[in-house]
């Protein structure tokens, strides 16, 4: 057999984060630094580059096998391992709090496969993985939010055929994503779409902004954050690159809005973040928190602070 | 007189060894019905396809009388012009309507789908005009949220219809528009047709293997048999005193009740 001239290895480590990058690969076993292998990385980094300038168009990538099954976020970690340097700081949340069964599983992930240090403090990281939320605090410039994406395309309720929904992004004909709203308004007097509300990215692209909830929708406009979405089994990356338009469909007379509460969170009092509604006992009785836990963390410790000053020793 | 509103100019289709369509031209005229009619395989079917740049044409050209550039080779056309041009000038009527509907949403997003497309974004006005058109095709404005789904063949069709004319197009593409309907349907459908033709002076090429459509809706008529055109006339010449053998055993193959 013919020598291969493909290298198995990894590129060649040379400038000093990258020796870096050696060292901390031997953290867990036979892992590569982030688990993927560079040539994977940098195919997914070309995607993303693409994504980014084009935004909110859907680059197709080849996705690799996780070690987690689809629908847990294979496509955002993909991008967290490319973007990831052991220099950043990683949170992760899942619907908004860090505690929870997804979140804790893929913080331990890269804790074990690139030893980065991990944060809950929004504002302390410089990467954010998130599964359907997006942070109470704003987002500033530097950080980067990544978006775990179960289905990608928009209109694939409405056009199952993926050949003629590429047709119709190629050709910005969007009627289609208005069949829907107005099915909504048709069916229950007003736009009944919650969460993974279509949005149209820099006047060009409709984009899906993976299920968040619309109360989230107007923070990813002109957000000075950079946003990256991955989905894992469809083999898509979008973006929105800092500071670009986007702008939640709607109808004239059926404008977009947000959901609003009649209640304030149960421990925090917060009336302006997304309330969860949580059932605790079977009388009836229920509250709402909260979604995003650091921000509720922050406020009842601010509010501590101020209402119980701490004694003189 | 005004210019011909549609030039059919030498188009000709073979699929691999199959010629299916001989080279064909016609001209189409402003409110002008042409009734394409000849047996299963005849190339019917294909010849609309190209017309309507649904299909490739081997050759030839088709010309049609855009409304602000006046006559424009559709062949040459970008395929976002003609798909702009099919879903505002052009209407295009399918055999079957779950190919031309979408069953699964309501009769009133199914008509105002079109006008989404084009940009209109006030859903009062929507629903004002899925009302309309739902009453001009004689369908009860109460089932406007109803799926076509749960609709009959004739209600599917007559949607089918208000759908497309919804963007007030001059030019109208049908394929066996009636078949598959009982007669009763069938005559109810021919009727509003008519009528709806005579009202918007719409032209349109109906495809059809039924003779009496073609007595009924068409001034003109294109016999074809094997992919030729073997006759051509205004209608009634046509169906009364037929030349060409083939229509001759066509016109006699007719049952009379």
């Amino acid at each position: 057999m013919s020598q291969q001239t493909i290298e198995v290895h990894p590129m060649p480590l040379t400038t000093p984060q990258e020796s870096r990058v050696a060292e901390m690969s031997a953290l867990d076993g036979e892992f590569n630094f982030a688990y993927l292998d560079e040539r994977t990385k940098r195919m997914i980094r070309r995607a993303l580059l693409k994504a980014v300038a084009i935004p909110g168009y859907q680059v197709p990538f080849g996705s690799r096998e996780m070690p987690l099954p689809y629908g847990w976020g294979t496509g955002g970690i993909q991008v967290t391992a490319s973007v990831i340097g052991p220099n950043d700081v990683l949170k992760v949340i899942d619907q908004g709090s860090d505690d929870t069964v997804n979140a804790v599983n893929i913080r331990r992930f890269f804790e074990r496969t690139t030893a980065v240090r991990t944060t809950t403090a929004t504002l302390e990281a410089t990467l954010i993985q998130t599964r359907h939320r997006i942070p109470e605090t704003p987002l500033q410039e530097g950080q980067v939010l990544i978006y775990q994406v179960p289905v990608p395309e928009p209109m694939q309720r409405l056009e199952p055929r993926e050949a003629e929904t590429r047709m119709l992004h190629g050709l910005a004909e969007y009627g289609l994503m208005h069949v829907k709203l107005y099915e909504d308004i048709a069916r229950y007097g007003h736009i009944a779409t919650t969460y993974d509300y279509p949005v149209l990215v820099n006047d060009r692209y409709i984009m899906s902004p993976s299920p968040i909830p619309k109360f989230d929708n107007p923070k990813m406009h002109m957000n000075p954050a950079l946003q990256l979405f991955g989905a894992g089994r469809e083999k898509r990356i979008y973006a929105v690159p800092p500071y670009t338009k986007v702008e939640s469909l709607g109808f004239e007379d059926h404008p977009f809005e947000v959901q609003r509460w009649d209640a304030a969170c149960a421990l925090c009092g917060a009336e302006d973040s997304f309330l969860d509604e949580i059932v605790t006992d079977d009388a009836g009785g229920r509250m709402h928190v909260c979604s995003d836990s650091h921000y509720c963390e922050t406020r009842q410790q601010a509010q501590a602070a101020i209402s119980s000053p701490v004694e003189a020793p | 007189m005004s210019a011909p509103l549609l030039q059919v100019r030498d188009v000709s289709k073979r699929f691999g060894d199959q010629l299916a369509l001989h080279s064909t031209s016609f001209d189409l005229w402003p409110g002008e019905i042409l009734a394409v009619v000849g047996e299963s395989g005849s190339g019917k079917t294909t010849l609309l396809n190209l017309i309507a740049a649904r299909l490739r044409s081997d050759s030839g050209s088709v010309h049609f009388d855009t409304r602000d550039q006046g006559l424009q080779d559709v062949f040459k056309m970008t395929q976002a012009e003609q798909r702009l041009l099919a879903r505002t000038d052009w209407g295009f009527v399918h055999q079957h309507a779950a190919d031309g509907l979408r069953m699964d949403v309501s009769a009133g997003a199914n008509v105002g789908e079109r006008l989404m497309g084009l940009g209109e974004r006030h859903y009062g006005r929507l629903r004002a005009a899925a009302t309309h058109w739902l009453q001009r095709v004689e369908i009860d404005p109460s089932r406007i949220d109803d799926a076509p789904r749960n609709f009959s063949g004739g209600m599917r069709q007559r949607l089918q219809i208000a759908r497309n004319l919804v963007t007030k197009p001059r030019l109208v593409f049908m394929d066996e528009p009636t078949s598959g309907l009982d007669v009763s349907v069938q005559a109810r459908l021919l009727d509003l047709l008519r009528q709806l033709t005579r009202q918007m002076q719409l032209a349109a090429v109906i495809v059809t293997h039924d003779l009496a459509v073609a007595r009924l809706l068409s001034q003109r008529m294109m016999v074809m048999q094997k992919g030729v055109v073997v006759e051509a006339g205004l209608t009634d010449q046509v169906l009364d005193d037929p030349q060409h053998a083939y229509t001759q055993l066509l016109v006699s193959s007719v049952l009379q009740p």
